[in-house]
Protein backbone atom coordinates (compact mmCIF):
# COMPACT_ATOMS: atom_id res chain seq x y z
CA UNK A 1 0.00 0.00 0.00
CA UNK A 2 2.98 2.33 0.37
CA UNK A 3 4.03 1.60 -2.48
CA UNK A 4 1.25 2.26 -4.11
CA UNK A 5 1.23 5.93 -2.34
CA UNK A 6 5.02 6.61 -3.72
CA UNK A 7 4.02 5.07 -7.39
CA UNK A 8 0.59 7.55 -7.33
CA UNK A 9 3.05 10.42 -6.24
CA UNK A 10 5.45 9.89 -8.38
CA UNK A 11 2.61 9.42 -11.83
CA UNK A 12 1.64 12.90 -10.23
CA UNK A 13 5.16 14.44 -10.61
CA UNK A 14 5.63 12.44 -13.85
CA UNK A 15 2.64 14.32 -15.36
CA UNK A 16 3.97 17.71 -14.61
CA UNK A 17 7.18 17.01 -16.26
CA UNK A 18 5.54 14.91 -19.12
CA UNK A 19 3.06 18.54 -20.00
CA UNK A 20 6.67 20.39 -19.67
CA UNK A 21 8.34 17.98 -21.69
CA UNK A 22 5.87 18.25 -24.47
CA UNK A 23 6.76 21.97 -24.82
CA UNK A 24 10.38 21.00 -25.06
CA UNK A 25 9.56 17.52 -27.70
CA UNK A 26 7.62 19.85 -29.73
CA UNK A 27 9.63 22.77 -30.29
CA UNK A 28 12.94 20.77 -30.58
CA UNK A 29 10.65 18.25 -33.34
CA UNK A 30 9.44 21.65 -35.21
CA UNK A 31 12.04 24.58 -34.56
CA UNK A 32 15.19 21.90 -34.11
CA UNK A 33 16.21 23.76 -30.97
CA UNK A 34 16.60 23.31 -27.48
CA UNK A 35 15.15 25.92 -25.68
CA UNK A 36 16.03 25.96 -22.36
CA UNK A 37 14.29 29.31 -21.45
CA UNK A 38 10.90 27.05 -21.06
CA UNK A 39 11.64 25.84 -17.44
CA UNK A 40 11.34 30.01 -17.26
CA UNK A 41 8.27 30.37 -18.43
CA UNK A 42 6.93 27.92 -16.22
CA UNK A 43 8.02 30.46 -13.58
CA UNK A 44 6.48 33.37 -14.85
CA UNK A 45 3.69 31.06 -15.65
CA UNK A 46 3.36 30.95 -11.25
CA UNK A 47 3.88 34.35 -10.69
CA UNK A 48 1.26 35.27 -12.87
CA UNK A 49 -0.88 32.66 -11.41
CA UNK A 50 0.08 33.92 -7.88
CA UNK A 51 -0.85 37.32 -7.96
CA UNK A 52 -4.18 37.12 -9.50
CA UNK A 53 -4.96 33.98 -7.18
CA UNK A 54 -3.52 35.41 -3.84
CA UNK A 55 -2.96 39.25 -4.72
CA UNK A 56 -5.81 40.17 -6.64
CA UNK A 57 -8.08 37.35 -5.35
CA UNK A 58 -9.63 36.25 -8.63
CA UNK A 59 -11.18 32.51 -9.17
CA UNK A 60 -9.09 29.39 -9.79
CA UNK A 61 -9.92 29.64 -13.61
CA UNK A 62 -9.56 33.46 -14.34
CA UNK A 63 -5.84 32.67 -12.70
CA UNK A 64 -5.37 29.42 -14.94
CA UNK A 65 -6.52 31.41 -18.06
CA UNK A 66 -4.24 34.36 -17.10
CA UNK A 67 -1.44 32.43 -16.68
CA UNK A 68 -2.00 30.62 -20.10
CA UNK A 69 -2.61 33.85 -22.06
CA UNK A 70 0.83 35.48 -20.29
CA UNK A 71 2.85 32.68 -21.27
CA UNK A 72 1.38 31.95 -24.49
CA UNK A 73 2.56 35.54 -25.08
CA UNK A 74 5.83 35.22 -23.64
CA UNK A 75 6.97 32.20 -25.81
CA UNK A 76 5.81 33.97 -28.86
CA UNK A 77 7.98 36.77 -27.98
CA UNK A 78 10.75 35.38 -26.92
CA UNK A 79 10.97 32.83 -30.13
CA UNK A 80 10.24 35.79 -32.57
CA UNK A 81 12.50 38.57 -30.93
CA UNK A 82 15.21 36.12 -29.64
CA UNK A 83 15.20 33.13 -32.09
CA UNK A 84 13.66 33.71 -35.06
CA UNK A 85 17.12 36.19 -36.16
CA UNK A 86 19.05 33.31 -35.87
CA UNK A 87 17.13 30.81 -37.67
CA UNK A 88 19.96 30.51 -40.05
CA UNK A 89 22.70 29.87 -37.47
CA UNK A 90 24.54 27.59 -36.22
CA UNK A 91 22.77 25.42 -33.86
CA UNK A 92 25.33 26.04 -30.60
CA UNK A 93 24.39 29.88 -31.08
CA UNK A 94 20.68 29.28 -30.63
CA UNK A 95 21.25 26.87 -27.70
CA UNK A 96 23.60 29.41 -25.86
CA UNK A 97 20.96 32.11 -26.89
CA UNK A 98 18.06 30.12 -25.51
CA UNK A 99 20.64 29.94 -22.24
CA UNK A 100 20.82 33.67 -22.14
CA UNK A 101 16.72 34.17 -22.29
CA UNK A 102 16.47 31.71 -19.17
CA UNK A 103 18.89 34.39 -16.85
CA UNK A 104 16.87 37.35 -18.59
CA UNK A 105 14.05 36.02 -17.28
CA UNK A 106 14.77 35.18 -13.98
CA UNK A 107 17.05 37.97 -13.37
CA UNK A 108 13.90 39.74 -14.93
CA UNK A 109 11.29 38.31 -11.77
CA UNK A 110 14.28 38.48 -9.35
CA UNK A 111 13.70 42.29 -10.53
CA UNK A 112 10.32 42.96 -10.55
CA UNK A 113 9.38 40.37 -7.22
CA UNK A 114 12.68 40.18 -5.78
CA UNK A 115 13.78 36.96 -4.64
CA UNK A 116 12.29 36.08 -1.38
CA UNK A 117 9.70 33.33 -1.92
CA UNK A 118 5.99 33.57 -2.24
CA UNK A 119 3.94 30.63 -1.03
CA UNK A 120 1.26 29.34 -3.46
CA UNK A 121 -1.93 27.37 -2.23
CA UNK A 122 -3.31 24.79 -3.74
CA UNK A 123 -6.03 25.21 -6.45
CA UNK A 124 -8.19 22.77 -5.74
CA UNK A 125 -7.35 22.74 -1.85
CA UNK A 126 -5.22 20.44 0.72
CA UNK A 127 -7.88 17.21 0.96
CA UNK A 128 -7.52 14.15 -0.89
CA UNK A 129 -9.74 11.04 -0.89
CA UNK A 130 -9.36 8.02 1.47
CA UNK A 131 -9.30 4.30 0.37
CA UNK A 132 -8.94 1.13 1.63
CA UNK A 133 -10.21 2.13 5.12
CA UNK A 134 -7.33 5.24 5.59
CA UNK A 135 -4.45 2.77 4.37
CA UNK A 136 -3.90 5.06 1.27
CA UNK A 137 -4.61 8.68 0.58
CA UNK A 138 -4.95 10.08 -2.74
CA UNK A 139 -4.55 14.22 -2.78
CA UNK A 140 -6.70 15.96 -5.26
CA UNK A 141 -3.74 17.62 -6.64
CA UNK A 142 -2.37 14.31 -7.46
CA UNK A 143 -5.22 13.31 -9.04
CA UNK A 144 -6.26 16.33 -10.68
CA UNK A 145 -2.70 16.59 -12.19
CA UNK A 146 -2.57 13.09 -13.74
CA UNK A 147 -6.06 13.89 -14.94
CA UNK A 148 -4.95 17.06 -16.99
CA UNK A 149 -1.67 15.45 -18.34
CA UNK A 150 -3.99 12.47 -19.83
CA UNK A 151 -6.48 15.37 -21.35
CA UNK A 152 -3.57 16.95 -22.18
CA UNK A 153 -2.04 13.94 -24.16
CA UNK A 154 -5.28 13.06 -25.75
CA UNK A 155 -5.96 16.41 -27.20
CA UNK A 156 -2.65 17.11 -28.49
CA UNK A 157 -2.15 13.73 -30.27
CA UNK A 158 -5.78 14.46 -31.81
CA UNK A 159 -4.78 18.15 -33.08
CA UNK A 160 -1.39 17.00 -34.19
CA UNK A 161 -2.77 13.88 -36.48
CA UNK A 162 -5.82 15.25 -37.26
CA UNK A 163 -5.90 18.48 -38.17
CA UNK A 164 -4.17 20.86 -41.24
CA UNK A 165 -2.25 22.72 -38.77
CA UNK A 166 -1.28 19.28 -36.84
CA UNK A 167 -0.43 18.32 -40.61
CA UNK A 168 1.51 21.34 -40.98
CA UNK A 169 3.42 21.38 -37.91
CA UNK A 170 4.90 17.30 -38.63
CA UNK A 171 5.47 18.81 -41.95
CA UNK A 172 7.46 21.48 -41.21
CA UNK A 173 9.49 18.85 -38.75
CA UNK A 174 10.00 16.49 -41.66
CA UNK A 175 10.74 19.28 -44.30
CA UNK A 176 10.84 22.78 -43.51
CA UNK A 177 11.83 23.41 -47.78
CA UNK A 178 9.01 20.68 -49.29
CA UNK A 179 6.47 22.35 -46.32
CA UNK A 180 7.01 25.69 -48.06
CA UNK A 181 6.50 24.12 -51.04
CA UNK A 182 2.77 23.77 -49.87
CA UNK A 183 2.24 26.84 -49.43
CA UNK A 184 2.65 26.14 -45.62
CA UNK A 185 4.41 29.60 -43.76
CA UNK A 186 6.94 28.03 -41.64
CA UNK A 187 7.53 30.80 -39.21
CA UNK A 188 3.91 30.92 -38.30
CA UNK A 189 3.95 26.96 -37.55
CA UNK A 190 6.81 27.53 -35.49
CA UNK A 191 4.94 30.37 -33.62
CA UNK A 192 2.03 28.10 -32.63
CA UNK A 193 4.40 25.31 -31.65
CA UNK A 194 6.01 27.66 -29.17
CA UNK A 195 2.69 29.28 -28.10
CA UNK A 196 1.46 25.47 -27.33
CA UNK A 197 4.09 25.08 -25.39
CA UNK A 198 4.40 27.70 -23.46
CA UNK A 199 0.38 27.61 -22.91
CA UNK A 200 1.00 23.87 -21.25
CA UNK A 201 3.69 25.09 -19.55
CA UNK A 202 1.34 27.65 -17.77
CA UNK A 203 -0.84 24.43 -17.00
CA UNK A 204 2.46 23.37 -15.65
CA UNK A 205 3.01 25.90 -13.17
CA UNK A 206 -0.31 25.97 -11.76
CA UNK A 207 -0.05 22.30 -10.91
CA UNK A 208 3.54 22.38 -9.90
CA UNK A 209 3.00 25.05 -7.71
CA UNK A 210 0.15 23.46 -6.20
CA UNK A 211 2.12 20.52 -5.34
CA UNK A 212 4.99 22.25 -4.72
CA UNK A 213 4.13 26.00 -3.06
CA UNK A 214 7.72 27.88 -2.80
CA UNK A 215 7.83 30.36 -5.83
CA UNK A 216 11.07 32.14 -6.67
CA UNK A 217 12.50 33.64 -9.81
CA UNK A 218 14.94 30.24 -10.60
CA UNK A 219 11.71 27.87 -9.52
CA UNK A 220 11.84 26.76 -13.11
CA UNK A 221 15.01 25.51 -13.83
CA UNK A 222 15.03 22.20 -11.44
CA UNK A 223 11.67 21.28 -13.06
CA UNK A 224 12.76 22.28 -16.85
CA UNK A 225 15.82 20.24 -16.57
CA UNK A 226 14.00 17.29 -15.58
CA UNK A 227 11.34 17.69 -18.36
CA UNK A 228 14.14 18.05 -20.77
CA UNK A 229 15.59 14.96 -19.61
CA UNK A 230 12.34 13.42 -19.65
CA UNK A 231 12.10 14.16 -23.18
CA UNK A 232 15.30 12.79 -24.20
CA UNK A 233 14.57 9.67 -22.22
CA UNK A 234 11.34 9.13 -24.04
CA UNK A 235 13.27 10.39 -27.50
CA UNK A 236 13.27 13.72 -28.17
CA UNK A 237 10.83 14.78 -31.26
CA UNK A 238 8.09 12.16 -30.44
CA UNK A 239 5.15 13.10 -28.13
CA UNK A 240 4.26 10.07 -26.81
CA UNK A 241 8.18 9.61 -25.86
CA UNK A 242 7.98 13.12 -24.12
CA UNK A 243 4.40 11.97 -22.09
CA UNK A 244 5.70 8.38 -21.14
CA UNK A 245 9.13 9.76 -20.73
CA UNK A 246 7.86 12.16 -18.00
CA UNK A 247 5.48 9.77 -15.97
CA UNK A 248 8.97 7.55 -15.85
CA UNK A 249 10.68 10.02 -14.37
CA UNK A 250 8.82 11.17 -12.13
CA UNK A 251 7.95 7.47 -11.12
CA UNK A 252 12.00 6.60 -10.56
CA UNK A 253 12.22 9.82 -9.04
CA UNK A 254 9.65 9.28 -6.34
CA UNK A 255 10.56 5.26 -5.89
CA UNK A 256 14.39 6.32 -5.25
CA UNK A 257 13.29 9.33 -2.79
CA UNK A 258 11.29 6.71 -0.71
CA UNK A 259 13.33 3.64 -1.10
CA UNK A 260 17.41 4.41 -1.44
CA UNK A 261 18.09 8.37 -0.33
CA UNK A 262 16.28 11.53 -0.84
CA UNK A 263 19.31 12.83 -1.12
CA UNK A 264 19.99 10.93 -3.98
CA UNK A 265 16.91 10.65 -5.71
CA UNK A 266 18.18 13.11 -8.95
CA UNK A 267 21.35 10.93 -9.18
CA UNK A 268 19.39 8.17 -9.39
CA UNK A 269 16.89 9.69 -12.34
CA UNK A 270 20.01 10.76 -14.23
CA UNK A 271 21.82 7.19 -13.80
CA UNK A 272 18.73 5.63 -15.30
CA UNK A 273 18.73 8.49 -18.23
CA UNK A 274 21.89 7.46 -18.90
CA UNK A 275 21.78 3.39 -18.83
CA UNK A 276 19.06 4.22 -21.51
CA UNK A 277 20.92 6.19 -23.99
CA UNK A 278 23.82 3.69 -23.94
CA UNK A 279 21.26 1.27 -24.98
CA UNK A 280 18.83 3.14 -26.96
CA UNK A 281 20.70 6.48 -27.94
CA UNK A 282 17.59 8.21 -29.65
CA UNK A 283 15.44 7.40 -26.33
CA UNK A 284 12.38 5.14 -26.05
CA UNK A 285 10.35 5.92 -28.19
CA UNK A 286 13.06 7.93 -30.36
CA UNK A 287 13.10 7.19 -34.16
CA UNK A 288 16.32 6.68 -35.85
CA UNK A 289 17.89 10.04 -37.12
CA UNK A 290 19.51 9.40 -40.61
CA UNK A 291 21.96 12.92 -41.49
CA UNK A 292 22.19 13.83 -44.84
CA UNK A 293 25.59 15.39 -46.01
CA UNK B 1 2.19 33.50 -68.91
CA UNK B 2 5.58 32.69 -66.67
CA UNK B 3 8.70 35.44 -67.75
CA UNK B 4 11.53 35.34 -66.42
CA UNK B 5 13.82 38.18 -67.51
CA UNK B 6 17.64 39.00 -67.21
CA UNK B 7 17.46 36.65 -63.71
CA UNK B 8 20.79 36.79 -62.04
CA UNK B 9 20.85 34.01 -58.74
CA UNK B 10 24.16 33.89 -56.90
CA UNK B 11 25.29 32.16 -53.72
CA UNK B 12 27.32 34.76 -51.90
CA UNK B 13 30.09 35.09 -54.09
CA UNK B 14 29.44 32.42 -56.55
CA UNK B 15 27.00 33.37 -59.72
CA UNK B 16 25.13 30.41 -60.23
CA UNK B 17 21.70 31.79 -62.71
CA UNK B 18 23.63 34.72 -65.09
CA UNK B 19 20.88 37.09 -66.83
CA UNK B 20 18.61 34.15 -67.96
CA UNK B 21 15.54 35.00 -70.14
CA UNK B 22 12.78 32.36 -71.08
CA UNK B 23 9.17 32.30 -71.61
CA UNK B 24 6.62 29.65 -71.20
CA UNK B 25 3.35 30.29 -72.87
CA UNK B 26 -0.17 28.62 -71.51
CA UNK B 27 -0.63 25.14 -72.01
CA UNK B 28 2.55 24.27 -72.89
CA UNK B 29 5.24 21.98 -71.92
CA UNK B 30 8.95 23.34 -71.92
CA UNK B 31 11.77 21.91 -70.70
CA UNK B 32 14.80 23.34 -69.50
CA UNK B 33 17.76 20.58 -69.68
CA UNK B 34 21.34 21.07 -69.59
CA UNK B 35 24.45 19.30 -67.19
CA UNK B 36 24.94 18.68 -63.65
CA UNK B 37 25.61 21.91 -62.48
CA UNK B 38 24.21 24.81 -64.71
CA UNK B 39 22.29 26.24 -62.46
CA UNK B 40 18.91 24.56 -63.54
CA UNK B 41 17.29 24.11 -60.17
CA UNK B 42 18.36 27.28 -58.99
CA UNK B 43 16.74 28.66 -61.33
CA UNK B 44 13.57 26.75 -60.61
CA UNK B 45 13.48 27.45 -56.85
CA UNK B 46 13.78 30.90 -57.78
CA UNK B 47 11.23 31.34 -59.53
CA UNK B 48 9.21 28.72 -56.83
CA UNK B 49 10.31 31.70 -54.35
CA UNK B 50 12.43 29.20 -52.14
CA UNK B 51 15.65 31.44 -53.48
CA UNK B 52 15.96 35.07 -53.74
CA UNK B 53 16.78 36.80 -57.20
CA UNK B 54 20.10 39.01 -56.85
CA UNK B 55 18.35 41.09 -59.86
CA UNK B 56 15.44 40.41 -62.49
CA UNK B 57 12.08 39.68 -62.66
CA UNK B 58 9.86 36.89 -62.60
CA UNK B 59 6.25 36.98 -63.91
CA UNK B 60 3.28 35.56 -63.74
CA UNK B 61 0.38 36.32 -65.63
CA UNK B 62 1.61 39.34 -65.36
CA UNK B 63 1.93 39.50 -61.94
CA UNK B 64 5.34 39.93 -60.65
CA UNK B 65 6.00 37.10 -58.52
CA UNK B 66 9.89 37.75 -57.95
CA UNK B 67 9.70 38.92 -54.46
CA UNK B 68 6.57 36.85 -53.28
CA UNK B 69 7.74 34.48 -50.71
CA UNK B 70 7.79 30.48 -51.49
CA UNK B 71 4.44 29.70 -49.41
CA UNK B 72 2.45 32.18 -51.01
CA UNK B 73 3.39 31.66 -54.69
CA UNK B 74 1.57 28.11 -54.36
CA UNK B 75 -1.97 30.34 -54.09
CA UNK B 76 -1.28 32.14 -56.81
CA UNK B 77 -1.12 28.93 -59.54
CA UNK B 78 2.11 27.99 -59.43
CA UNK B 79 3.42 24.60 -57.54
CA UNK B 80 7.18 23.12 -57.66
CA UNK B 81 7.64 19.04 -57.43
CA UNK B 82 11.11 18.75 -56.22
CA UNK B 83 14.20 17.15 -56.92
CA UNK B 84 14.56 14.39 -55.15
CA UNK B 85 10.86 14.20 -54.48
CA UNK B 86 10.93 15.08 -51.06
CA UNK B 87 7.31 13.34 -49.97
CA UNK B 88 6.51 13.64 -46.30
CA UNK B 89 7.75 9.88 -45.19
CA UNK B 90 6.32 9.71 -41.93
CA UNK B 91 2.84 10.90 -42.91
CA UNK B 92 0.65 8.15 -45.05
CA UNK B 93 -0.17 9.09 -48.91
CA UNK B 94 -3.69 10.78 -47.80
CA UNK B 95 -1.89 12.88 -45.71
CA UNK B 96 0.52 14.23 -48.16
CA UNK B 97 -2.08 14.60 -50.75
CA UNK B 98 -4.28 16.70 -47.88
CA UNK B 99 -0.75 18.96 -47.41
CA UNK B 100 -1.24 19.62 -51.07
CA UNK B 101 -4.36 21.05 -50.73
CA UNK B 102 -3.05 22.92 -47.19
CA UNK B 103 -4.01 26.26 -48.49
CA UNK B 104 -7.50 25.30 -50.32
CA UNK B 105 -10.89 25.96 -48.40
CA UNK B 106 -12.80 24.77 -51.44
CA UNK B 107 -14.24 21.17 -49.93
CA UNK B 108 -16.12 19.65 -53.05
CA UNK B 109 -13.42 20.62 -55.64
CA UNK B 110 -10.79 19.49 -53.07
CA UNK B 111 -12.61 15.94 -53.22
CA UNK B 112 -12.79 15.78 -57.22
CA UNK B 113 -9.18 16.75 -57.24
CA UNK B 114 -8.39 13.41 -55.08
CA UNK B 115 -10.19 11.56 -57.62
CA UNK B 116 -8.74 12.65 -60.17
CA UNK B 117 -5.11 12.49 -58.35
CA UNK B 118 -6.20 8.89 -57.65
CA UNK B 119 -6.98 7.93 -61.32
CA UNK B 120 -3.81 9.88 -62.92
CA UNK B 121 -1.99 7.49 -60.31
CA UNK B 122 -4.25 3.85 -59.31
CA UNK B 123 -1.60 3.18 -57.22
CA UNK B 124 -1.46 5.79 -54.75
CA UNK B 125 -5.21 4.97 -53.93
CA UNK B 126 -4.02 1.36 -53.25
CA UNK B 127 -1.51 2.39 -50.68
CA UNK B 128 -3.35 5.75 -49.59
CA UNK B 129 -3.06 4.58 -45.52
CA UNK B 130 0.67 3.61 -46.29
CA UNK B 131 3.69 5.57 -45.04
CA UNK B 132 4.94 7.30 -47.67
CA UNK B 133 8.70 6.48 -46.78
CA UNK B 134 7.78 2.90 -47.47
CA UNK B 135 6.66 3.82 -50.89
CA UNK B 136 8.80 2.31 -53.97
CA UNK B 137 11.20 5.56 -55.91
CA UNK B 138 8.58 5.86 -58.65
CA UNK B 139 5.72 5.51 -56.38
CA UNK B 140 7.42 8.46 -54.18
CA UNK B 141 7.84 10.70 -57.64
CA UNK B 142 4.09 10.04 -58.32
CA UNK B 143 3.12 10.94 -54.64
CA UNK B 144 4.86 13.91 -55.14
CA UNK B 145 3.71 14.99 -58.18
CA UNK B 146 0.26 13.64 -57.30
CA UNK B 147 0.64 16.37 -54.16
CA UNK B 148 1.62 19.04 -56.38
CA UNK B 149 -1.33 18.64 -58.42
CA UNK B 150 -3.63 18.75 -55.34
CA UNK B 151 -2.84 22.27 -54.84
CA UNK B 152 -5.04 22.77 -58.12
CA UNK B 153 -2.02 24.28 -59.83
CA UNK B 154 -2.14 26.43 -63.40
CA UNK B 155 1.54 26.05 -63.64
CA UNK B 156 3.66 22.59 -62.44
CA UNK B 157 7.35 22.41 -62.70
CA UNK B 158 9.01 19.59 -62.20
CA UNK B 159 12.90 19.41 -60.94
CA UNK B 160 14.71 15.95 -62.17
CA UNK B 161 11.28 14.12 -62.10
CA UNK B 162 13.44 10.92 -64.20
CA UNK B 163 16.10 11.13 -61.27
CA UNK B 164 16.81 7.89 -60.49
CA UNK B 165 14.10 5.85 -62.01
CA UNK B 166 14.39 3.09 -64.11
CA UNK B 167 13.55 3.52 -67.77
CA UNK B 168 10.45 2.09 -68.04
CA UNK B 169 9.42 4.47 -64.98
CA UNK B 170 11.24 7.55 -66.32
CA UNK B 171 8.60 6.49 -69.77
CA UNK B 172 5.68 6.42 -67.62
CA UNK B 173 6.20 9.69 -65.44
CA UNK B 174 6.62 11.34 -68.57
CA UNK B 175 3.50 9.39 -70.31
CA UNK B 176 1.61 11.07 -67.46
CA UNK B 177 3.10 14.20 -67.53
CA UNK B 178 1.98 14.58 -70.72
CA UNK B 179 -1.74 13.73 -69.43
CA UNK B 180 -0.86 15.97 -67.08
CA UNK B 181 -0.28 18.90 -69.31
CA UNK B 182 -3.39 17.66 -72.00
CA UNK B 183 -5.81 18.33 -69.03
CA UNK B 184 -4.51 21.94 -69.21
CA UNK B 185 -1.66 22.25 -67.25
CA UNK B 186 0.91 24.31 -68.40
CA UNK B 187 4.41 22.70 -67.10
CA UNK B 188 7.72 23.61 -66.60
CA UNK B 189 10.44 20.40 -66.19
CA UNK B 190 13.97 20.54 -65.89
CA UNK B 191 15.61 17.56 -66.89
CA UNK B 192 19.14 15.94 -67.35
CA UNK B 193 17.51 13.17 -69.24
CA UNK B 194 17.88 15.88 -72.33
CA UNK B 195 16.20 12.99 -74.25
CA UNK B 196 13.40 12.02 -72.09
CA UNK B 197 12.24 15.83 -71.95
CA UNK B 198 12.56 17.18 -75.48
CA UNK B 199 10.08 14.60 -76.08
CA UNK B 200 7.54 16.06 -74.41
CA UNK B 201 8.89 19.53 -75.09
CA UNK B 202 7.07 22.21 -77.10
CA UNK B 203 9.73 24.26 -76.55
CA UNK B 204 13.20 23.50 -75.13
CA UNK B 205 16.12 25.63 -73.62
CA UNK B 206 19.70 24.68 -72.68
CA UNK B 207 21.78 25.73 -69.60
CA UNK B 208 25.10 25.76 -69.39
CA UNK B 209 27.22 27.30 -66.70
CA UNK B 210 24.17 29.81 -65.96
CA UNK B 211 23.35 30.50 -69.00
CA UNK B 212 20.64 29.85 -71.77
CA UNK B 213 22.69 28.97 -74.71
CA UNK B 214 20.33 27.09 -77.11
CA UNK B 215 16.57 27.32 -78.02
CA UNK B 216 14.10 25.65 -79.97
CA UNK B 217 11.10 23.36 -80.20
CA UNK B 218 11.80 20.23 -78.89
CA UNK B 219 11.97 18.39 -82.24
CA UNK B 220 14.32 20.84 -83.36
CA UNK B 221 16.49 20.46 -80.79
CA UNK B 222 16.84 16.75 -80.37
CA UNK B 223 17.83 16.82 -84.06
CA UNK B 224 20.81 19.69 -83.30
CA UNK B 225 23.84 18.35 -83.82
CA UNK B 226 24.80 20.48 -81.02
CA UNK B 227 22.18 18.98 -78.31
CA UNK B 228 23.11 15.54 -79.59
CA UNK B 229 26.58 15.56 -79.12
CA UNK B 230 26.48 17.15 -75.70
CA UNK B 231 23.38 15.63 -74.25
CA UNK B 232 22.00 13.04 -75.94
CA UNK B 233 24.86 10.52 -76.32
CA UNK B 234 25.09 11.05 -80.51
Amino acid sequence: MVFLSYLITGLGLGSVYAIIALGYSMVYGIAKMLNFAHGDIIMVGSYVAFFVLYRFGLSVPVGIILSVLVCTVLGVLVERLAYKPLRQASSLSVLITAIGVSYFLQNGAQLLWSSSQKMFKSVVGDGGISLFGGKLTLSYITLVTILTCILIMIALTLFINHTSTGRAMRACSEDKGAAQLMGINVNTTISITFAIGSALAAIAAVLLCSTYPSITPTLGSMPGIKAFTAAVFGGIGSIPGAFIGGLLLGVIESLAKAYISTQLSDAVVFAVLIVVLLIKPTGLLGKKVSVKV
Amino acid sequence: MLEVKDLNVSYGMIDAVKGINFKIEDGQVVALIGANGAGKTTTMHTISGLLKAKSGSITLDGKDITKVPGNKIVSMGLVQVPEGRRVFTQMTVEENLKLGAYLRKDKEQIEKDFKHVYELFPRLEERKSQLAGTLSGGEQQMLAMGRALMSSPKVLLLDEPSMGLSPLLVKEIFSIIKEINKSGTTVFVVEQNAKMALEIADYAYVMETGKIVLEGTGKELAASEAVQKAYLGG
